[in-house]
């Protein structure tokens, strides 16, 4: 039956990648949910407390989830009347959310508990080119986080390439801006949020301790497949 | 409680700030130490001092609690003011401002410069604990309610605006009641980061702080309920008349009620 094939197709696309959305019945418009976490709460302790990463879970990324979805209601509603100014006026609470959504989606990746490789330094292409485009892993981490508790008010600081030159850069962005904004070719490869919700119950203001911390519980292994995806060894 | 100035090997011979409590109601001091030739100065000196909230750290519980005030007061508003000093210690050209005028310089239109952030923080930090009062919330009176019923309908009306700007602040900032000095009425208003609307010449009323270190403590990401209790229960109605009672020295708000004999 249509209308069956239709719902397995929706509960397919969820399980295997929740982010990219799921048919909502014959509406065509596409809602997100959040993705699960590889590990638990308490996995990446104590570099980043449990507490920290329910919250942020739970409530900040779905907060961004819903809110997107709530906007992208919206949006279909204004595109069929044809209204602009209400077209218009959306954009910045979907560039908030939707941002807010992928970088969390990304960054429940770019995290590991020690014994599942997170904190080791990364090997292969990615570890060549860094050396290579930073020195070592240690400049190119104390670029990241002095960038990182610089950074005025809330954003994120990102390890990312230029798909086209094949570059590494270190770029921050602010508020919930994606990668993408500073350039349209960067792909990001490691991605750490300095909002105040990502650290201020544990570290409080001192930022800084977050970030000497969080490197201890990145996973490279992830940012070496994708950094292998976009620059093929050959 | 946050007076110190500077030390010296000895005291100069003038000096705008004793080293008594300071009162209550100061606004920002300036200090100009002369540095003597002949004598070697031991210790930093500081141009803005640290201004105690009008209440103990207790007092806005449990609406705001103690522990909240102490990181957000005793760690995160004491950084802005020494940040500041250290800041203002390296740079000739921004000595001798009231903070006021250094805000605005420092704002250069919209490309700040370095000092902007701490400067306007510490303005925006002192504006936001004489906002609030123990005993607050209620209903503003008088003069004042008036004009927030000429310029928004309703106190009902306005507080749902406020309530509306702070949910739909992305990222950091603050919000504001402010009076526009060219449209001569008040709106709410919200800014970025540590922007102030005294760089556009306008006259804040009050202040509600929307970064996350405000609030995370008490209320995690309940947004909502963090801006409700404000209005309800902390926001010092008091304060507010104050000050736009100075403002309409600089702003006239409609025509004269001339006293009938």
């Amino acid at each position: 039956m249509a209308l069956r094939t239709l719902l397995s197709r929706r509960t397919l696309a969820a399980t295997v990648r929740p982010e990219l959305g799921s048919f909502l019945g014959l509406r065509n418009l596409v809602t997100f949910s959040l993705p699960d976490l590889l590990y638990d709460y308490g996995a990446l302790e104590p570099a980043i407390s449990g507490e920290i990463m329910q919250l942020h879970h739970q409530k900040h990324h779905q907060a961004y989830v819903t809110n997107y979805n709530k906007a992208l209601e919206q949006l279909e509603l204004a595109v069929s009347k044809g209204d602009v100014s209400s077209v218009v006026k959306l954009q910045s609470a979907l560039k908030f959310n939707g941002g807010g959504h992928v970088n969390h989606s990304i960054f429940w990746k770019n995290l590991a508990p020690a014994r599942e490789g997170g904190g080791e330094p990364p090997k292969g292409s990615l570890g060549w080119a860094i050396d290579t485009e930073f020195g070592s892993l240690e400049t190119l981490i104390s670029k990241m986080s002095t960038q990182g508790a610089t950074l005025q008010g809330s954003g994120w600081v990102w390890l990312g390439v230029d798909k086209d030159l094949k570059k590494l850069v270190v770029e921050t962005t602010a508020n919930q801006d994606p990668l993408v904004t500073k350039g349209a070719t960067l792909v990001p490869l490691i991605g750490i949020d300095v909002w105040e919700h990502a650290y201020y119950l544990q570290y409080k203001n001192v930022r800084p301790d977050y970030l000497n911390n969080i490197w201890k519980v990145i996973n490279w292994k992830y940012a070496t497949e994708v950094y292998e995806k976009e620059c093929p060894v050959h | 409680m946050g007076s110190t100035c500077f030390h010296t090997s000895a005291a100069p011979s003038s000096c705008l700030l004793s080293s008594t409590k300071r009162s209550y109601g100061l606004h920002d001091l300036k200090l100009k130490v002369p540095i003597s030739r002949t004598r070697k100065v031991s210790k930093v000196l500081a141009f803005y001092g640290l201004r105690s909230p009008p209440y103990k750290l207790d007092a806005l519980e449990p609406h705001m609690s103690n522990r909240t005030l102490e990181m957000h007061w005793g760690e995160l508003h004491r950084g802005y003011v020494e940040g500041l000093n250290k800041q203002l210690e390296r740079n000739d050209i921004l000595y001798g401002y009231t903070m006021d005028e250094l805000i605005k310089a420092t704002y250069n239109n919209g490309n700040p410069f370095p000092e902007f952030n701490n400067a306007a923080q510490v303005w925006n930090h002192n504006f936001f604990w004489d906002s609030m009062h123990p005993r607050g919330g209620n209903m503003p009176t008088l003069g004042l309610l008036d004009q927030i019923e000429k310029d928004f309908g309703s106190f009902t009306n306005f507080k749902e605006k406020f309530v509306d700007a702070a949910l739909s602040l992305f990222g950091s900032g603050w919000v504001w009641l402010v009076l526009r000095k060219r449209e001569k009425r008040l709106e709410v208003v919200k800014t970025c980061n540590a922007i102030n609307p005294i760089v556009w010449d306008d006259i804040p009323i009050i202040n509600l702080d929307m970064w996350e270190h405000a609030y995370y403590f008490d209320y995690k990401n309940d947004r909502a309920a963090y801006v409700k209790n404000f209005l309800d229960h902390l926001v010092s109605w008091d304060v507010a008349t104050a000050r736009i009672i100075r403002a309409e020295a600089f702003v006239n708000l409609g025509e004269p009620k001339i006293p009938i004999a």
